[in-house]
């Protein structure tokens, strides 16, 4: 009893789920002459910025004025315009911020060139302290019978030391136990 | 370059991306530059909005000084702007005020500008929200200062008050007055 009212619930829920969008999207149903047209408008929709939103792009922001310039960019293809044209179009009314992809001139060149050479400036960088640790460590030294020996004494004074320190260990261990 | 000086050279990269992110902590994304500025008013001609025979063009925004409003009864900070819209109308002479009203309904306009005063001179309907793109308008409400050779030479988004004014009007009100 209980269980098929939950499934009632659920189906409810989906339905209304489902068809809200559905319900939206008829909001703007859009006739065009062709695909190609369509495949035009939902291609600028996706890269123009919306003026009055800080992120978003034309088909994704339900500000007033993203509605009024997808009529305007549906109106200008249906007309022939070029996309370079509609660009053209919205980039004299609300300049380059509403371009996702900013044109290439004088005062983008660092937002285009800046990160390639970034990486490039790393790149080199790390391949000159590669070459500088790899020069440091790959360097033997001969060592003469004198400097072996003391060498030798060292390595002995050091490992003796360690297993003193061991066996020392190992006695306070039995003492506390 | 001697290796110690080399050292420092990622400490003062991170301190210059330190200072250009407090730059742009400094900026506001809300003002977007307006492209324009500094040109010529669009063409246009629009109906009047209490004359819906009658139509109102950029000739008529010539030969002195205009501060064009974007409004609509639908928003808010309209609301909240326009006394002080009617009381700077009222105190320089010199300005004519128009008032665009913007994706609204003509009526609730009229109604609006009789119960709380009309500040502007001329009243351009545009319901459409055509005359608002022609004019970079992202929303409302938004001034434009349009000095007497009907060149747009600010826009301000967002309420005026009395800061803004004498912040940003009035000096350059003074420098078209000096210069016309």
């Amino acid at each position: 009893m209980r269980i098929s009212m939950l499934i009632k619930a659920c189906v409810l829920l989906l339905s209304v789920m489902w068809l809200t969008p559905a319900a939206a999207a008829a909001i703007e149903e859009l006739n065009f002459d062709n695909d190609e047209q369509k495949a035009r408008y939902s291609e600028l929709i996706a890269e123009l910025r919306c003026p009055k939103c800080l992120n978003s792009n034309l088909a994704g922001s339900d500000a007033p004025i993203a509605a009024d310039l997808r009529a305007k960019i549906r109106e200008q293809i249906l007309a022939g315009n070029s996309d370079r044209e509609i660009e053209d179009y919205l980039v004299e009314r609300y300049g380059e911020f509403v371009l996702y992809k900013p044109r290439l001139h004088a005062g983008t060149f660092a937002l285009w060139f800046g990160p390639p050479l970034l990486l490039l400036a790393g790149l080199f960088i790390l391949r000159r302290m590669l070459a500088a640790s790899r020069q440091t460590a790959v360097a033997p030294v001969d060592l003469n019978a004198q400097e072996q020996q003391q060498l030798n004494a060292l390595l002995k004074d050091t490992s003796a030391g360690n297993s003193s320190d061991n066996s020392s260990d190992k006695k306070a261990g039995t003492d506390n136990g | 370059m001697s290796n110690r000086a080399k050292l420092f050279i990622p400490v003062a990269f991170f301190f210059v991306m330190l200072g250009l992110l407090f730059y742009g902590l400094g900026q506001n994304p809300g003002e977007v530059p307006s492209a324009l500025v500094n040109r010529p008013l669009p063409v246009f001609e629009e109906p009047d909005l209490f004359d819906a025979t009658a139509t109102i063009s950029n000739e008529q925004l010539k030969g002195g000084i205009f501060l064009v409003n974007v409004w609509g009864t639908w928003c808010a900070p309209c609301h909240a702007e326009h006394p002080y819209l009617v009381e700077i109308s009222e105190r320089e002479k010199d300005i004519t005020f128009v008032g665009v009203n913007y994706n609204d309904v003509a009526e609730d306009a009229r109604e609006f500008l009789a119960e709380r005063g009309n500040p502007f001179k001329l009243n351009i309907s545009d319901d459409d929200g055509s005359l608002g793109i022609d004019f970079g308008v992202a929303g409302a409400p938004e001034t434009f200062l349009i000095d007497a050779t009907g060149t747009i030479r600010y826009k301000h988004v967002g309420v005026i008050d009395n800061r803004v004014w004498e912040d940003t009007f009035e000096p350059l009100l003074a420098e078209i007055r000096r210069t016309q």
